[in-house]
């Protein structure tokens, strides 16, 4: 037994070494394709949080009802922005100044049910939907109350089309001062260090000269002297081997520790990478950008992403998605001209898929976006700022556990926790009741 | 009482106890190279070179996956999310109200559909395998002449063309059809094609009771019944109904302290089936003695006639009680028998009526559906194809070349027809021999009615567009009537009728999603050709009844609870590997003889007995030892040993058939053979003595309904251990610390009393985990995969008066002789999720631990295969995962399904398919759990009790297992286990403390004879 495990240390040293070999190979394709290399410091919350700040503030100003326009936004995002933006044409008009031009009586049945609207003979309808190459506006199952907060919201953002561009860019500021804010109080800490470090480094560097001149001096005054014997002279003048300092076993012996333990430790973490696709970022069959759709033109993921919410899945939208707007803009673009071919030859866009967890894993995004009320970002990085997407987090197991261990959970308003909270708070009030306390690290939450 | 899983035990032989004690057979592979000191060497040269390849490759590069969205998404499905639509399952032999689970556009899992008034959310283990027929590869996938593909309308056309030429009979050959619609697409095409005759016949024929009853087949109502006597009908296995009759059966059969009466239940049988086994009462008797008894049995009631008795000594005082009970139950009894013949079934009706049964417990104004067939119209046909009247013949969803016994007559008959068309899903035994094949949908991809019983309606939906390039079988028959109708609308035209104009279209879309609705019926059951028989021209019959010669041994001819006689599910794997519910064999029909038989002529379980019947081929099949069978008789199982099938079902078995008796007075299921035993031997893969748990007295408990009334508090024995402070519950001992559970604490409770033992939760467990199909060898090594098993334990009826009579040492003497006629209990088994569980502490890689809702968890990418788990198993219901049952090429007959692309659409997307090597085990179904919570969450509530519920739990058609959450103080398990402490609640092996999260509850029999009590006086 003992001699055949002998006898295979060389197969294994072989398959060691054909292991780093790959893995540096993998490593390296895999660099390029993410030369755009993630930061590790957590990104975007900030960003997306900074940009709704920003236009939460607005209608502050404009003493709007800040409840009304805030909720508002988000109906305004989750419902009209695929169409519509509130300074400019896009499908729609654009909707600046809607409350002047109609009012609220004709809005609320024009959302509701506008083909009614434009049946009835309504002149302004009329006029509208031939305006726009008869081109019909979908209905909204919409409260009154709903319609009524988006145009307080349409309200706050308006006021010419000059501030509206100083709006955007004012938010686009703001997530980018997001950013730079977090990153500056990412590194406060270690310049001080920094500059600690090239100081001693510097106070150093002068004390070596200090004592190589003070050695070169105390030499030349022993020289001076004239009682010395043949031993002292020997030692006085006794240059440094550096044949012997070769040779020394010792020095080799640590040397070759070193390399050692650098080679394991390397090859240990080659090994570990092995499947790891962090950064991967393919090119897909259609140059689709999220910066725009996402970033600059603010649309709702769920929008197009609708299961995200509702099942394991977010799932990849279906083309009759991308229809409901490209079937009126930028119909010459030949990347969506993809889109028209698919439908036509009925043969659905191969996406390549970036994000792939092992089947053994069971992940459901409806756990974490529509439970815990997670952002998107959290997982996927700055997905608003990405022109072709790529892997943000490193989807490994203690990736997924660290964050169930340090996340505590969203319990607000939630009955399904409330004993639960209780319990926690009456034993270990000092302890915040993570994921993981409830037991979401347990194997078989994931593993079935 | 002693309790024994076999023979082989029960007689302690030393092959059997070498290997007892072994969770792990050890199993001896082939290996295939000639050299066999050099091969370890090269095997592992080649392993190494295979092993550095790889890792090399697989560092290379990740494979790209691709996400492919639809091109148009449909609303209601979203990619992830399961959709439930109603349907029907119903092909021939019993009726089941769906739900069919979609995922992603394809139909995964079949579940009862609550709504249902007839089978009230039970489904019956056929139809929980049914979904895999859908995606089984062995389906004709074309329309084909004489077995080449051809396209559609060209068949149609020639088709069309031929059957306008046919001056003859056109006769249309289907087992029973229960849609009115489809009824009357036929009767379109009858009325284009004016010589058409629709000819229904059963494999599993009822046409004896249809004439008794003159042509109305009676339905039943168990659930009224205070006294039940079948005479060999095995109501809750396979007759007529069988999920409908086992839920009114236990409902009338489950006790609790505050309604402490039960349903008496006498049973007359040859074979042991799966009712006798839960009889209170039963006594094995001929299949040429059933009629006797029914005489019996209406003298002793009725009185008056010839006071003929029943000449068996042991049977005879049964009878008396029997008829005693029914007496005294007058309007709430029931007899019912499985014969085929007339004249039992004429006695029936006689006793039926007498009693005053009739409007109670047995219903003729609704009467059931489900069997039309005529035998004797089927043999008329058969002649006249032979006799060339026959222009045409077209089968549907017929295979009377294999399951009729006038098969090679069939045979001939089709060649002389000048046109044959099937209906059939594939090529089989029939549809091989026809011109033409055109098969019909699979009915998840089909529209249909159904009416089961009259009154009661019911539909089925296509879950999924059509696999193949198959059509509806009645699009094809409207279509060569001339009629381009689509069968859907013309379906919901004959439904504007049912559901009243007014309002149709809500009307119809309740009824869609329902699955079910009330309605007048839609046809009314056809007379028969002969009329009734009176009680006494019966009793006539019966007594003149010429009896078998003397030297011949009677075989009586059943049909599986798996398996229907027709022959159907012979291609389905999940169905071959379900063990018989008594038996415990798979895959494959054998003859089941009484032990005395065995010993006398000799034969050993396996040997290959030649079984022949005069002016019949011989047909051979191993021998297995069936305590309980008749004296003086054998069985087989019927719908075994196809040859066109498919590849997992082909060869499997032998087709008895070809021994079933076409009389004047139907189909008979009984003859007089010879035995005779040949030099070969087949093993029987049977489950029985599997993970065997050799000391029973602390797994299982019963006891009698007179005790139970007595005390409920001391029907149950509770184990307890010594300790300083006296005796105590073992669980007050204990060595680990409790878990605290704060959010959930999952449990099961499983009802003994009500427990048929069906096998339906088997393979609802199987259809829901992905559980691999291991074949026939794999059985034979002890490697079956199910999660769940139930147990099958025989015990000996001695009883404790025989002490004092016959004194102490012939009386085990006696008990250790297999009784002819044992006593039968069943109990399902699967992962007790102990609170301590042994298997956690032995794990040395942590793959199986404990959750914090009291979940014994098995992680399989954390197992490394060491097997200690089950090894510590004190249950023995860990299962291994010897080979990649999905790729490894041994299994492709018998796994097909996880080979294919289309057979993968089965499986489910949130269990994981396990590799080799790695342990599995019931996991309480906790994908389930956790999208039921989920659920919850995402609602901002708690789950509610009945809301999460294991497979087999949801699939169990008596109600027996209930799950829960035991945190949860109103749930109906915290009820039940509350209620049921101290009484009849009770943990297997408790004196182990592992402390089980699954609890039993004692089973109680309504036997007048006194068992053994518990074991301390043995």
């Amino acid at each position: 037994m003992n001699s055949n495990r002998l006898r295979s240390l060389p197969h294994l040293l072989l398959a060691l070494l054909l292991t780093f070999a790959g893995a540096q190979q993998a490593t390296a394709q895999d660099a390029s394709a993410s030369t755009a290399t993630v930061s590790k410091a957590g990104v975007t919350p900030g960003a997306t949080d900074g940009a709704t700040a920003s236009t939460a503030a607005a209608p502050a100003a404009g003493g709007a009802d800040a409840a009304a326009v805030s909720a508002g936004d988000a109906l305004f995002k989750a419902n009209c922005t695929q169409c519509h933006a509130v300074n400019e044409q896009v499908v729609g008009p654009a909707l600046s100044g809607i409350s002047k031009r109609r009012p609220i009586t004709w809005i609320i049945p024009w959302i509701k049910n506008s083909a009614k609207v434009v049946a009835s003979g309504d002149e302004y309808a009329v006029a509208l939907y031939n305006k726009y190459q008869k081109q019909q506006m979908p209905s909204f199952g919409l409260s009154d109350k709903e319609i009524t907060s988006i145009v307080a919201y349409i309200t706050s953002q308006e006021g010419g089309a000059a501030a509206a561009a100083g709006g955007a860019t004012v938010q686009n500021a703001g997530a980018v001062d997001g950013a730079a804010a977090a990153g500056a109080a990412d590194t406060g800490a270690g310049k001080y260090v920094d500059i600690l470090l090239i100081a001693l480094v510097v106070v150093l560097i002068v004390m070596v000269v200090t004592l190589i001149i003070i050695g070169n001096l105390m030499k030349d005054v022993l020289r001076g002297r004239k009682d010395l014997d043949g031993r002292d002279t020997e030692i006085l003048e006794q240059r440094f081997d550096w044949g012997k300092f070769y040779r020394s076993p010792v020095l080799r012996g640590i040397v070759g520790v070193v390399f050692a333990v650098v080679l394991l430790y390397e090859g240990v973490q080659s090994v570990m990478a092995v499947g790891l696709t962090q950064g991967y970022q393919p090119t897909q069959p259609i140059a689709f950008s999220h910066k725009l759709h996402a970033g600059e033109n603010q649309i709702n993921c769920a929008y197009c992403h609708t299961s995200v919410y509702k099942g394991k899945s977010a799932n990849i939208p279906s083309a009759n998605i991308c229809m409901n707007c490209h079937s009126q803009i930028k119909t010459e673009s030949p990347e969506i001209k993809k889109i028209y071919r698919a439908i036509e030859r009925k043969q659905p866009v191969q996406w390549v898929r970036i994000h792939n967890l092992p089947d053994l894993a069971y992940f459901n995004h409806s756990q974490h976006t529509q439970v815990a009320g997670l952002q998107c970002q959290t997982c996927h990085g700055p997905i608003q700022n990405m022109e072709v997407v790529y892997q943000y987090s490193a989807l490994t197991m203690g990736w997924c556990i660290n964050c169930h261990r340090e996340s505590p959970l969203n319990t607000k308003g939630n009955a399904y926790y409330d004993n639960l909270v209780k319990l926690h708070d009456t034993k270990n009030a000092a302890a915040p009741f993570t994921v993981s306390s409830n037991g979401g690290t347990e194997c078989s939450k994931c593993h079935y | 009482m002693k309790y024994w899983k076999g023979i082989e035990e029960l007689e302690s032989t030393p092959e059997f106890m070498s290997t007892a004690f072994a969770e792990f057979l050890p199993v001896k592979e082939s290996h295939e190279s000639k050299d066999a000191t050099s091969a370890p060497r090269r095997d592992f040269l080649k392993l190494m070179g295979f092993g550095v390849g790889a890792v090399a490759l697989a560092s290379c590069e990740t494979p790209v996956h691709k996400a492919i969205p639809y091109l148009n998404k449909p609303e209601e499905v979203d990619p992830t999310i399961s959709n439930f639509y109603a349907s029907t399952y119903f092909t021939g032999s019993d009726y089941n109200a769906v739900l069919v689970k979609n995922r992603d556009g394809r139909p995964i899992k079949l579940e009862g559909n609550p709504e249902s008034p007839i089978t009230r959310g039970g489904l019956s283990a056929r139809a929980q395998a049914a979904v895999l027929d859908l995606y089984d590869s062995g389906r004709l996938q074309h329309f084909a002449v004489k077995g080449l593909r051809t396209e559609t309308e060209e068949v149609d056309r020639q088709i069309q063309a031929k059957l306008a030429a046919t001056t003859g009979k056109i006769a249309i050959v289907s087992p029973t059809i229960i849609s009115p619609s489809t009824k009357k697409a036929i009767a379109a095409f009858a009325a284009r094609y004016r010589t058409t005759e629709h000819v229904m016949y059963d494999a599993q024929s009822a046409s004896g009771l249809l004439q008794a009853n003159n042509g109305v087949l009676p339905s039943y109502d168990f659930s009224r019944a205070n006294v039940i006597v079948s005479i060999g009908a095995d109501f809750l296995g396979t007759w007529i109904s069988p999920v409908e009759f086992a839920k009114q059966y236990s409902k009338n059969r489950k006790v609790s302290s505050d309604n402490r009466s039960m349903s008496r239940h006498f049973q007359f049988e040859t074979a042991m089936s799966l009712t006798g086994s839960n009889a209170d009462v039963r006594e094995s008797v001929k299949p040429s003695e059933w009629g006797a008894v029914a005489v019996a049995l209406y003298n002793a009631v009725v009185g008056g006639g010839s006071n003929s008795t029943f000449s068996n000594s042991r049977v005879a005082p049964q009878i008396a009680k029997a008829a005693a009970e029914l007496k005294a139950n007058r309007g709430a009894s029931l007899v019912v028998s499985g014969s085929n013949d007339p004249a039992v079934q004429a006695l029936v009706t006689a006793l039926n009526q007498s009693l005053g049964n009739v409007g109670t417990t047995v219903d003729l104004t609704n009467a059931s559906n489900v069997r039309q067939g005529d035998d004797a119209r089927m043999v008329a046909l058969v002649k006249e194809m032979n006799a060339g009247t026959v222009g045409a013949v077209i089968f549907y969803n017929a295979n009377p070349v294999y399951n009729h016994p006038l098969s090679a007559q069939v045979k001939s008959g089709i060649a002389k027809v000048p046109l044959s068309i099937s209906f059939n899903d594939r090529l089989d035994e029939t549809g091989s021999l026809c011109d033409y094949a055109t098969p019909d949908n699979h009915w998840l991809e089909s529209w249909n009615d159904f009416e089961p019983k009259r009154g009661f309606l019911s539909l089925s939906q296509p879950a999924i567009t059509p696999i193949f390039a198959t059509r509806q079988a009645q699009e094809s028959l409207l279509r060569w009537a001339g009629n381009n109708e689509t069968y859907y609308s013309f379906l919901r035209n004959n439904w504007r009728g049912v559901l009243g104009g007014n309002n149709f279209n809500a009307a119809w879309d309740k009824a869609v999603h329902d699955g079910v609705a009330t309605g007048s019926g839609l046809f009314a059951a056809p007379a028969m050709d002969t009329p009734a028989l009176s009680a006494s021209e019966a009793i006539a019959r019966i007594s003149g009844a010429p009896k078998p010669a003397a030297n011949l041994v009677e075989v009586f001819l059943y049909e599986k609870v798996g398996l229907p006689a027709s022959g159907s599910g012979a291609n389905n794997p999940f169905l071959q590997e379900l063990p018989d519910p008594v038996s415990k064999a798979t895959w494959g029909n054998y003859l089941a003889v009484p032990r005395a038989m065995a010993v006398t002529n000799k034969w050993e379980q396996g040997d290959v007995i030649k079984v022949t019947a005069p002016n019949v081929a011989p047909i051979e099949l191993p021998v297995l030892v069936q305590p309980g069978q008749a004296v003086g008789t054998v069985s087989i199982a019927l719908g075994y040993g196809r040859v066109a099938s498919g590849k997992a079902g082909d060869g499997v078995g032998a087709n008895a058939a070809s021994l079933l008796m076409a009389t004047p007075n139907g189909i008979m299921y009984a003859t007089a053979v010879t035995l005779e035993k040949t030099s070969a031997t087949s093993p029987i893969a049977q489950t029985q003595t599997h993970h065997t748990i050799m000391d029973r007295r602390s797994v299982v408990q019963e006891s009698t309904l007179a005790k139970y009334k007595e005390n409920p508090k001391e029907v149950t024995e509770y184990e307890k251990v010594a300790t300083p402070d006296g005796l105590e519950k073992p669980n007050k001992v204990s060595l680990w610390q409790d878990y605290q559970y704060n959010n959930h604490h999952w449990g099961m409770a499983i009802d003994l009393n009500s427990c048929i033992g069906c096998g339906s939760c088997v393979l609802g467990c199987q259809t829901e985990n992905n559980i691999a199909v291991v074949g026939k060898q794999q059985v034979i090594n002890r490697r079956e995969m199910h999660w769940m098993r139930i147990d099958r334990y025989y015990s000996s009826d001695h009883h404790k008066s025989e002490f004092d009579t016959k004194g102490k040492l012939s009386t085990y003497a006696a008990m250790e002789d297999p009784s002819d006629n044992p006593q039968v209990i069943f109990q399902p088994m699967m992962c007790q999720q102990c609170n301590h569980a042994p298997c956690e502490t032995v794990c040395p890689v942590l793959a199986t631990t404990h959750s914090s809702e009291g979940l014994n968890q098995m992680t399989y990418n954390r197992c490394v295969g060491t097997r200690y788990c089950a090894n510590n198993c004190p249950y023995k219901v860990r299962r291994f995962n010897w080979f990649s049952y999905y790729s490894n090429e041994k299994f492709e007959t018998v796994n097909g399904h996880m080979f294919t692309d289309l057979g993968r659409m089965v499986l489910n997307p949130d269990v994981t398919v396990r590799a080799r090597g790695v342990m599995e085990k019931c996991s309480f179904c906790i994908q389930r759990i956790q999208l039921g919570k989920l659920e919850a969450k995402k609602q901002k509530r708690r789950p509610k009790d009945g809301e999460i519920v294991s497979a087999c739990a949801q699939s169990c058609p008596t109600d027996a297992i209930v799950f829960g959450d035991m945190r949860d103080t109103t749930s109906r398990i915290s009820q039940l286990l509350r209620r049921e402490d101290g009484e009849r609640a009770f943990h297997s092996l408790d004196s182990i403390n592992v402390q089980p999260n699954v609890t039993y509850l004692t089973k109680i029999r309504n036997s007048a004879s006194e068992m053994f009590g518990p074991e301390e006086e043995a």
